[in-house]
């Protein structure tokens, strides 16, 4: 219940944000905030959130609700733009922007504003099942402990609960209940809401300001501040070679191979189901089996490897190739069933697959896969809080440490090779695309 | 029409929830003042429930205010809550309680176990590798793979790490092929007993307990090694707690914690008794955690 009233709350708030930031994403710099703030994984903005609000609902749906505000602008303002909007010129001319966009525009995007929100409440109710995982009360939270304690059906049962409330979404996620859903959550939530200003007003003006600075205040138990240039430097540069560079090699490693092994289980899932050469049935199964894959969260995939395997990097691996080539191979199957084929088709189903189908779908497939390319060095480095080495592990380890600084440090730098990754890849995409 | 139904049945129900939700709120805030406390989650949370929602209601009816018990999923949670002043009593570890006294100026350790004066950790092992118990820590460790238990915690992380640095002269990460964090001292056990980790770091108050239960395999895993002793486990109170229940509540709780006589309440611990504790006891910690980085100077 908890789970899917923070992922409301938070994505309702996104919404709003989102569409406020919408109308100014032209402009660079709220750009790049706000692509910071969507290159930061919910998890870690629930670990910034967790010093500053506490264990409570307010933490739970910020973390959901500040990148999805940031993925909100950015795809509501890629909807206005390819939108055609040549109605709007018939409108009087001295009526106000705002007015001209309200019944000009809107009814125009409309649509596809209400497709992409509708996925983004399933993203959102992932995330919020992860979140449970770091200590807040959603479904994550009960899986752990069930994990944790052997209690394997009940870890079962939970999941089973989770896949049937993504998979039944199309039933009760009506229009007309929308509301009622969102007031539910925001009541549901309300109760145990309570934000101490003291604590963000801390967090912001003195946990995280580095150590040195601090340091002398600490000692002497004034909480000065002093401003120590050489060694806030020195501090910082123990940093970048002690965690970041390690942490940043490791997420990188894991983030390849997840890459290349992705590519290769996707053109494989794709020969299993694509329409053409494959009987309905086991199209069926095992369109089933990349359904499930997809809608379960690479943590809880992890976390589960992890549980078999210990910690080291073949779990996270095994679930980051499972997930993303499953999301992959969805995202591309469209293209492959629409396909129409020559009447001299090869013979047999692996010649037709190799020959035929995928030499057509292949620039579509490698967009797709470069498109995930982004979302996988953000997961690789999450893992690292299950305790892979990768950079999420160090972040985790300082938040052990109550080390906030560091914490915001780490997090700034995996946000930059995020930032770095995508627009890589966005480059590449554009050049497959034409 | 059937979608219309499914609808309206669909708001009926979310309506009820909430309802229900609002009554909870109504008795629940209708309540005086209560205290909130935690603890560090170095053990199964169903076991963590049991020994905390008793010693609530003990603490309830022997101080008059009411005693909430809130779980946490990390060291970290819980030390984060004490400073936020979400909770204003908590159950730490050594390492932990020194963290969170460091963080609230004032705070004051006010009771420990008994066997908390003396505390040590076990270094485990799992069969396969063929170590068995010895006054000293053997160098056959290198090269092997070894679990800490949370990256917060005393027993599990930091005299283990604190011991292996002084023996071996080197970090954990050189010392063994592998490292890792298991989260709490009860899946430390069992991953060591598994095989999936050959050596393991554990608290010997859990490790003795889950014995007791019969929940470990000696033929599987073994106590190769003891550390010094050292002190560990702390009631530790806020300071502001006196604004809101009066100036004599931190003695108040103390006294009650240190007149707990309840055998099964103890049990759950597992300790024979509670004793006074001071912050200077825990020096000692402060000094380890300086002296392997956890803290910073």
């Amino acid at each position: 219940m908890n789970t899917v009233a923070f992922a409301f709350t938070g994505v309702s708030i996104a919404i709003v944000s989102g569409s406020l930031f919408a109308p100014f994403y032209k402009y660079k710099l709220v750009r790049i905030v706000l692509t910071i703030f969507r290159s930061i994984h919910e998890i870690f903005w629930a670990f910034i959130f967790l010093p500053v609000f506490g264990l409570n609902s307010v933490t739970g749906i910020f973390a959901i609700a500040v990148p999805y505000s940031a993925i909100f602008a950015k795809r509501f303002y890629e909807i206005y733009q390819s939108t055609d909007l040549r109605a709007c010129n018939e409108l009087p001319r001295n009526s106000s922007p705002v007015l001209r966009f309200l019944f000009g525009a809107l009814p125009l995007l409309y649509e596809e504003m209400r497709e992409f929100s509708s996925y983004r409440v399933e993203c959102a109710i992932r995330s919020s099942a992860v979140l449970g995982f770091i200590g807040l009360p959603t479904l994550g939270f009960h899986l752990e402990s069930f994990f944790n304690e052997g209690k394997y059906s009940q870890a079962f049962a939970i999941l089973l609960l989770f896949y049937v409330i993504i998979g039944t979404k199309k039933y009760w996620l009506r229009r007309k209940l929308v509301p009622v859903y969102f007031l539910t959550s925001i009541i549901f939530v309300w109760g145990n809401t309570h934000v101490v200003w003291a604590n963000i007003v801390r967090f912001f003006t003195y946990d995280i300001i580095p150590w040195p600075m601090r340091r002398d205040g600490f000692i002497n138990n004034t909480k000065q501040i002093l401003w120590r240039p050489s060694e806030t430097i020195d501090w910082f540069f123990t940093l970048l070679r002690g965690e970041v560079l390690p942490g940043a090699r490791d997420t990188l490693i894991l983030t390849q191979i997840t890459f290349l092994l992705s590519g290769v289980f996707a053109i494989l899932f794709i020969g299993l189901i694509v329409r053409k050469i494959n009987k309905p049935l086991s199209r069926k199964f095992n369109r089933i089996l990349l359904l499930v894959l997809r809608s379960t969260p690479e943590y809880i995939i992890a976390y589960i490897a992890i549980q078999l395997w210990g910690p080291s990097m073949v779990p996270g691996i095994v679930a980051l190739v499972l997930h993303n080539s499953a999301v992959v191979t969805i995202l591309t199957i469209r293209n492959a069933d629409s396909l129409v084929l020559p009447l001299d088709v090869a013979k047999g189903k692996i010649n037709c697959f190799f020959f035929h189908i995928l030499p057509q779908i292949y620039s579509s497939f490698l967009g797709n896969l470069f498109y995930r390319w982004e979302v996988m060095v953000r997961e690789s480095s999450i893992l690292g809080v299950l305790g892979i080495y990768t950079l999420g592990f160090y972040i985790d380890s300082a938040i052990s440490d109550d080390r906030m600084d560091k914490v915001i440090f780490l997090i700034m730098f995996m946000s930059i090779i995020n930032i770095v990754i995508d627009s890589v890849s966005n480059k590449v995409r554009s050049v497959l695309l034409e | 029409m059937t979608v219309r139904y499914l609808i309206f049945i669909i708001a009926v129900i979310f309506l009820s929830v909430l309802f229900i939700r609002f009554k909870q709120d109504e008795s629940r805030g209708a309540g005086e003042k209560k205290i909130q406390f935690t603890a560090i989650p170095d053990q199964d949370e169903s076991r963590l429930t049991e020994r905390f929602s008793q010693i609530a209601l003990y603490l309830s009816k022997e101080t008059g205010v009411e005693f909430v018990y809130i779980p946490v999923k990390s060291y970290a949670a819980s030390v984060a809550a004490f400073k936020n002043g979400e909770v204003q009593l908590a159950w730490f570890g050594g390492l932990s309680g020194v963290r969170a006294r460091r963080a609230v100026a004032g705070a004051r350790a006010i009771a420990q176990g008994e066997e908390d004066k003396q505390f040590v950790t076990y270094f485990i092992a799992n069969y396969r590798t063929g170590l068995t118990y010895s006054q000293q820590l053997s160098k056959e460790l290198e090269g092997r793979t070894f679990t800490f238990g949370s990256k917060g915690s005393t027993s599990g992380r930091l005299m283990p790490e604190y011991y292996l640095r002084k023996i071996f002269n080197r970090t954990p990460g050189k010392i063994f092929k592998r490292v890792g964090y298991s989260g709490n001292h009860s899946k430390t056990i069992a991953l060591v007993q598994s095989g999936s980790y050959e050596i393991g770091a554990v608290n010997y108050r859990v490790w003795e307990k889950e014995l007791k239960e019969g929940k470990i395999d000696l033929t599987k895993v073994s106590v190769i090694w003891k550390t010094p002793e050292y002190t560990d486990y702390n009631w530790t109170i806020r300071p502001d707690v006196t604004e809101d229940f009066g100036t004599d509540f931190i003695d108040i709780v103390q006294n009650a914690l240190l007149s707990l006589e309840n055998r099964d309440i103890l049990d759950t611990f597992p300790r024979k008794s509670f004793i006074k504790a001071d912050n200077s006891m825990y020096d000692a910690i402060l000094e380890t955690g300086l002296a392997i980085g956890i803290f910073d100077e």
